[in-house]
């Protein structure tokens, strides 16, 4: 990756975290752990990858993200309100009563979101609907759906999985962020999804698995995922829930919980520092 | 008269539609040779698409066909399309307000042999408790194929219902016009008044003619479109004939019934007594002898309105 844009995309990505901290602090409530380990890939996405438009949100050739693994929708907000779809300073107002940031995405509320998710393992499936609609008229965009590594437990998830290869979506890219936690613990114990990469490839899709903090390899994985012909591809990325915010890292006491004001000074701090090495 | 199963209109009306709608896309689970999308597929076969056995997946694609603009329909049996997909439906469908249409068939309990597993007469409580969502149960093929075409410019989740079992075609082709949410008076009358749904029109229809050789003259209704529902038509109804009888394939416990009661008590309240199925099961058995056991059928609809009547 081009350094100039790699140095844009950290610099980026440290607002969009603490876009998510902000938000979720406000609310008292939300979830920052899997909105922090996401944070990356889709601030790749929306700032590099994707062809959309805000100031024509909805136009009819766009690419199309899915956040099948909704309760993230801090993570797309502060993504979509830093690519200029909204102001960034509505990001405090997640979860009010009077806000169009919904605690999960809603279709037609807020510009850019695609698809109104939260109840996991449905966002897929529209993703799938998406992709072969793009099919069926010869249109050229992508679309893309982020699921958690929890979420996949859903069956849902291999019906959408197996329509997929089924149908040749070769325009659909699956990212399974794989932070290895969810609500009850760790995802091992809880019902384990494992192997992630050879359940996809059962399926019949393309499998890459990469380091979800490393740009370099996201841009690759992405750049690979373009090439290949008659199959979808399943990005698997290794993950730290919570990363980026020294006490919220792999501690799943953070996959639904909000800073207090002490807490979220501490985060602000620590990104404000990132940030600023960043920018030195 | 005429008979034939209004799963059979919906897979014609299919055809008719993408002549209308070329955008037209019909997913079905593995049983368009029941749902009769398989009629639609040998026409259409680029813009058929079968999901497998998997119907929530099936209702989450159509939403997102559905976002991308082109008329989709969903395909299943009712048990499976409002029940197992219950939560698609409402999540991936209906909260974001997208354009599908479920075209549910074999519903209650006519679809007889295959027994309670797949008798579903709770789908139209399921899909009317649903914010956003229109509910169509068209009562003969004239209907079922116009409620079809309808669609072509009704914008909307819209949940429709068909059935299994071959019957009456009493509605004329030549001068039937369907209009979403507008019941239809096809016998006036001032005694009481028997309001029906999807198959239980053409027993109404009976049952109204067997009224009137016995002295009693019973106004007929079809709702075809359980939600929105036609106040209207219920309303007049109630305050000119004072007694309502409904009629339904279909749970008494939040269906017709309980839609027309909703209606009468807050702007006219009169006894509305409910025909349908009693909060149980079903169970095997040829689809007209079951309708008959359930008290489906113009005789029972007789007993009752003379009941109601104290006749």
């Amino acid at each position: 990756m081009d350094a100039t844009l790699k140095k844009q995309l950290q610099i980026t990505a440290t607002k969009v975290r603490m876009g998510i901290i902000e938000g979720v602090y406000n609310a008292k409530a939300g979830h920052p752990g899997g909105s922090l380990s996401i944070a990356d890939t889709l601030t790749y996405l929306y700032m590099a990858r994707m062809n959309v438009n805000p100031e024509d949100p909805t136009m009819a050739d766009r690419d199309r993200l899915v956040l099948s693994k909704g309760h993230t929708a801090p993570a797309l907000y502060a993504c979509l309100a830093h690519r200029g779809f909204f102001p960034v300073e509505e990001l405090k107002t997640l979860r009010k009563i009077d806000s169009r940031l919904q605690g999960h995405p809603v279709l037609g509320k807020i510009p850019g979101v695609d698809m109104s998710t939260g109840s996991l393992g449905q966002g897929v499936s529209a993703a799938c609907g998406m992709a072969l609609s793009g099919k069926i008229s010869n249109e050229t965009y992508k679309v893309y759906a982020i699921l958690g590594d929890g979420e996949i437990q859903e069956g849902q998830v291999w019906e959408s999985a197996m329509f997929a290869a089924h149908y040749q979506l070769d325009n659909l890219v699956f990212v399974v962020d794989n932070n290895n936690l969810q609500i009850d613990g760790a995802i091992g114990d809880v019902m384990s999804p494992y192997p992630i990469d050879e359940k996809f490839q059962a399926f019949g899709w393309h499998v890459i698995t990469i380091d979800g903090h490393d740009f370099d390899a996201i841009e690759k994985a992405f750049n690979e995922a373009e090439t290949i012909a008659n199959q979808p591809t399943v990005i698997i990325q290794k993950s730290v829930k919570g990363k980026g915010v020294s006490y919220m890292e792999n501690n799943v006491a953070w996959h639904g919980a909000a800073p207090n004001e002490e807490q979220y000074n501490i985060a602000m701090n620590e990104l404000q520092a990132q940030l600023d090495e960043l920018q030195k | 008269m005429e008979k034939k199963a209004t799963r059979e209109s919906y897979g014609e009306g299919l055809i008719q539609l993408a002549e209308v709608r070329p955008d037209l896309v019909v997913l079905d689970a593995d049983l368009a040779a029941a749902t009769k999308t398989g009629i639609f597929k040998k026409a259409c076969p680029d813009k058929h698409f079968d999901c497998g056995i998997a119907e929530a997946n099936m209702m989450g694609v159509a939403a997102g066909i559905a976002s991308t603009g082109k008329l989709v329909f969903a395909s299943s049996f009712a048990m499976f399309a409002a029940g197992r997909a219950f939560e698609i439906v409402r999540n991936s469908i209906c909260y974001p307000k997208l354009n599908v249409k479920i075209g549910a068939t074999h519903a209650g309990i006519s679809v007889g042999e295959d027994g309670a597993s797949h008798q579903c007469n709770e789908d139209i409580a399921l899909m009317t408790a649903l914010p956003n969502m229109t509910v169509i149960n068209p009562a003969d093929d004239v209907e079922a194929k116009a409620a079809v075409l309808a669609m072509a410019d009704y914008v909307g989740p819209t949940y429709m219902r068909f059935g299994r079992l071959a019957v009456p075609v009493f509605n004329d082709a030549a001068t039937y016009k369907f209009e979403v949410g507008k019941g239809i008076q096809l016998k006036d009358g001032k005694d009481i008044t028997i309001i029906a749904t999807g198959l239980m029109v053409a027993e109404a229809i009976e049952a109204g003619k067997a009224l009137a050789e016995q002295g009693i003259d019973a106004r007929i209704i079809n709702i075809h479109t359980i939600k929105p529902i036609d106040r209207d038509i219920i309303i007049k109804a109630a305050k000119e004939t004072g007694k309502i009888i409904t009629v339904e394939e279909h749970s008494v416990i939040g269906g017709l019934g309980s839609a027309v009661a909703n209606v009468v008590t807050e702007e006219c309240p009169v006894p509305v007594i409910k025909i349908g199925v009693n909060d149980c099961f079903g169970h095997s058995g040829p689809a007209v002898a079951l309708l008959k056991e359930f008290g489906l059928c113009a005789e029972n609809i007789v007993n009752v309105t003379k009941a109601a009547l104290g006749k």
